[in-house]
């Protein structure tokens, strides 16, 4: 494998290791998610548990849109600028939840504690519905079309161009909007999790444990469901130097690579017993393994999607425009400079670890 | 008609100018609050505990505005500037990346420690997590300054006519160039200033109060000492930063003096009112009334006070020349245009003859491009006057920052005096104390005033480029109407306006609460 080619992996990786951990860390939305129907003591500890977090899952955001626009800044250009609609969403969901927990309980926040509750719910449940729809169309496709020549049209110098709903039309897709509640679902079972695994109050622990009844079954059905579109689905990719759509490219892919199906099948299997201990057993440590295994499969899908010449953002519109590792990467120079830096990244975890132990020490 | 790209422009000035009301203070502040804990953590004075938790508070509120304002920023590079975002995401990525990785993960960590940590962290550990926030903010500002000063002067970098972007050459060359530099010590000292201005006006009003006057002075002395660097070293860094921009974007400073026609020994408009009627293309003076330093601009641009200073039409027209009294540029304007277009051809030509084989043109035509690529982006203009950015508001605020700036240094250096002998406030009568408290106070807004003209300088000044020469605005947006821009403008300035109520609101109330309790002593 050239060098060019291995630090595109490289950095494949690199996004996919901050998207599994932005998944896992969704647990924070999926929290605020139950705002509402937690009465106000709940409430109270709800966003006292995650008052801790909710920073690290902004900023991992922040840093997988930042590590794509460096690594594969033509996704950045095309997917941001085209879905317009759909990202401006997910970015007003974010931004409300920025300063609810820190404004919800100060005097002199002008619009009460209900307000920024609200717009914490708003967060929890339109955050990963809708991360999940627009990473849907990594799978399933999108209406872009990309010619690197326009820009020299001074007429029209439109490198990306995309359908006339600009992101609107991905909740036209069943399977994006599956998806999109699958991680939902994902995220409010993870977040009861943590919350179980967070506080000691028994009565609040309980009321948490009867909501997992409901939202972990449910999570598991619409996994399974949305599993086997992905691996009945056509993809795209590079056969032979031209692009071209495959057949169940995704389940191919994973009978092609053993270590991606050994992933697959340990995250769930993880994220299963993590849910049942926390359901069957009374253990309070479910979020351990279920967020491991949420990591895992993570891990896994997106090893499936982006390596062994897979077009990692299809294009419905035109085959050929359909972004690939190769036609999508900043250059060898760029990628090994990033990758320099990225030898930081285990010391980063490494204080985030020690500083999350030391937070949540009774 | 209101233009797509002036929505997307309207809506990036609007996000940034609301982050910028935020940021200043979170590093400002950030170093403060770390000083303050230091000298509690020295000395075990309860006192000083009590008055790192004051300000520890009104950060907090702060930092999570500015959290909020700024990932739109981030990514609204892809959501409004998707050419750009190809046409230099290899170069400009990069930092963000960086940003990501090193800043943003130390600053959300440890402010949880520090918000969160007091009683389950060590005192030392608590301190150094103090540190380490302050520390990562400053680093996060150090790595997005360094992307913007690529953009005014882009460096370290290649065309590449196959990808059709511009691709990273040399990584130290975009992180140290004399831009990045000069904008990194400006900017971050500039808040510094910022959040001491903040910290006095703030103690000021609890002295014009009587209520918590040692925890105030306690507070202004950290604050006066931190203000005072803070305020030298921008001065000393805006001396430098007009030297770069003279070298490197010569329309910019000519657009800050409100100079049309330049000439050796050029002198400086301390206070002007510009004429409406003055063009590019008209021979009209440019003020109506003005009051100039002799020799001022070349001193300011060159160091040396018989040097020449191109005007706005000297450039267009390619008279520039450089402190050393050599041709900088002899290209006019006119031809640069013609040449940019050129480039543009053969961009198109190399690629044809890279799809047909023929490597002996390829070659050719990539050393023709990159000999001439400086002009590329002028290849896009209709006439050289759509170079030219707007003068008026470019001058105006360029003198509000100078103005202010100045006053700023005055202002620090006062109450340091005072810190140090605080008999020459004290033995005054109530009268001139409550205005000097007052003084105090308004300096506040004025501040931030400063701060944001600073800004509008170095952004409305480079117009019409969103990377200096190499790629006008127009040509770096996205593929979207207008009105899609116009609606999320109209949304964001609803939201960001009422979450700046907000802050005002909690701020001003946690002051008012807390200047009620006792501040000598800690209440947890």
């Amino acid at each position: 494998m050239e060098t060019y080619e291995l630090l595109q992996c490289y950095w494949w990786l690199i996004i996919s290791v901050l998207a599994s951990a932005l998944v896992f860390l969704l647990f924070v939305q999926g929290g605020q998610s139950f705002m509402l129907q937690a009465g106000d003591e709940h409430r109270d500890l709800i966003t006292a548990s995650l008052g801790k977090k909710w920073e690290l899952t902004f900023t991992t955001l922040v840093t997988f849109g930042g590590a794509f626009f460096a690594s594969f800044p033509l996704f950045y250009s095309t997917s941001f600028g085209g879905a317009y609609w759909l990202w401006m969403m997910i970015l007003f969901s974010f931004v409300s939840q920025a300063v609810s927990y820190e404004y919800r309980t100060k005097s002199g926040n002008v619009y009460g504690t209900r307000f920024y509750d609200v717009l914490l719910l708003i967060n929890g449940m339109a955050g990963p519905l809708l991360l999940g729809v627009a990473v849907a169309g990594m799978f399933f496709g999108a209406e872009f079309r990309v010619e690197h020549s326009h820009l020299l049209d001074p007429g029209n110098p439109v490198i990306s161009s995309w359908g006339p709903l600009h992101g609107l039309e991905a909740f036209l897709c069943y399977k994006n909007v599956l998806f999109g509640v699958m991680i939902l679902l994902l995220a409010r079972t993870l977040g009861l999790l943590y919350l179980i695994n967070d506080n000691d109050n028994e009565e609040f622990v309980a009321w948490a444990r009867r909501r997992l009844w409901w939202n972990a079954p449910a999570f598991v059905v619409v996994f399974l469901v949305v599993a086997a579109l992905l691996l009945t689905s056509e993809g795209v990719a590079d056969v032979d130097g031209t692009l071209t759509r495959v057949p169940h490219l995704y389940l191919d892919n994973l009978l092609a690579h053993w270590w991606v199906a050994i992933l697959l099948v340990a995250g769930v299997v993880a994220v299963l017993v993590g849910i049942a201990g926390a359901l069957l057993r009374g253990s309070r440590r479910g979020i351990w393994a279920a967020g491991g295994g949420t990591i895992a499969v993570v891990l896994a899908l997106f090893s499936l999607l982006g390596y062994g010449g897979t077009a990692y953002y299809p294009s419905t519109l035109d085959v050929a425009s359909s972004l690939t590792l190769t036609n999508s990467s900043s250059s060898r120079f760029t990628l090994t400079v990033m990758s320099w830096v990225s030898l930081l990244v285990p010391f980063v975890i490494a204080y985030i670890a020690y500083c999350w132990r030391a937070l949540d020490r009774k | 008609m209101i233009t797509m790209v002036d929505w997307a422009r309207a809506q990036f000035a609007l996000t940034a100018i609301y982050h910028w009301l935020f940021v200043p203070l979170t590093l400002g502040l950030g170093v403060i609050i770390a000083i303050m804990e230091t000298i509690y953590y020295r000395t075990r004075d309860e006192r000083w505990l009590a008055t790192t938790k004051f300000w520890m508070t009104l950060f907090g509120v702060n930092f999570a505005i500015g959290v909020a304002t700024g990932i739109i920023l981030e990514f609204e590079f892809g959501t409004n500037w998707s050419n750009y975002s190809w046409f230099v995401g290899d170069i400009f990525g990069a930092p963000l990346a960086v940003e990501g990785i090193l800043a943003f993960f130390m600053e959300s960590t440890f402010i949880a420690v520090m918000f969160f940590g007091w009683k389950k962290v060590s005192p030392r550990f608590h301190l150094l997590s103090t540190w380490l926030t302050a520390l990562g903010a400053s680093l996060s500002a150090l790595w997005i300054l360094v992307a913007n000063a690529w953009m005014q002067y882009p460096t370290g970098c290649e065309f590449n006519a196959a990808t059709m972007r511009n691709e990273m050459t040399d990584f130290w060359a975009v992180a140290l160039s004399p831009m990045a530099v000069t904008k990194v010590l400006h900017t971050v000292t500039s808040a510094w200033a910022l959040g001491a201005a903040f910290v006095i006006g703030v103690s000021a009003w609890l002295l014009l109060k009587g209520r918590n006057v040692e925890h105030a002075w306690r507070s202004i002395k950290v604050g006066a000492w931190f203000g005072l660097v803070g305020i030298i070293v921008t001065s000393i860094t805006g001396d430098t930063s007009a030297v770069t921009v003279t070298k490197y974007q010569p329309m910019k400073l000519a657009a800050m003096e409100g100079l049309y026609r330049g000439s050796t020994g050029q002198s400086i408009v301390a206070f002007g009112i510009m004429n409406p009627d003055k063009e590019v293309d008209n021979d009209e003076d440019p003020f109506l009334f003005d009051i100039s330093l002799p020799y001022g601009l070349s001193l300011l641009a060159h160091h040396d006070p018989n040097a020449f200073v191109a005007g706005i039409n000297d450039i267009i027209d390619g008279r520039s020349i450089d402190s050393n009294g050599d041709t900088v540029n002899n290209v006019s304007y006119a031809e640069r245009i013609e040449r940019g277009k050129a480039v543009r051809a053969m961009i198109a030509r190399h690629n044809e003859a890279t799809q047909a084989g023929d490597s002996a043109l390829v070659d050719s035509l990539s050393r023709a491009i990159n000999a001439d690529f400086k002009y590329f982006g002028y290849g896009y203009l209709d006439k050289p006057e759509d170079a030219v950015p707007n003068v008026p508001l470019t001058f105006y605020t360029f003198h509000i920052m100078v103005t202010i700036g100045g006053y700023l240094v005055l202002f620090m250096a006062l109450w340091v005096l005072l810190t140090w002998k605080p008999r020459l406030l004290s033995e005054r009568g109530p009268l001139l104390k409550r205005l000097w408290y007052l003084l105090a106070i308004i300096t506040v807004p004025l501040t931030y005033i400063c701060s944001a003209a600073g800004w509008i300088v170095a952004e409305v000044g480079r117009q019409p480029w969103t990377i200096q020469d190499l790629m006008p605005n127009h040509v770096a947006v996205s593929d979207l109407s207008a009105s899609y821009v116009q609606t999320t403008f109209w949304i964001f300035a609803v939201v960001f306006t009422a979450l700046l109520i907000a802050d005002v609101g909690i701020i001003m109330s946690q002051i008012s609460r807390k200047s009620l309790t006792d501040l000598e002593k800690s209440n947890d």
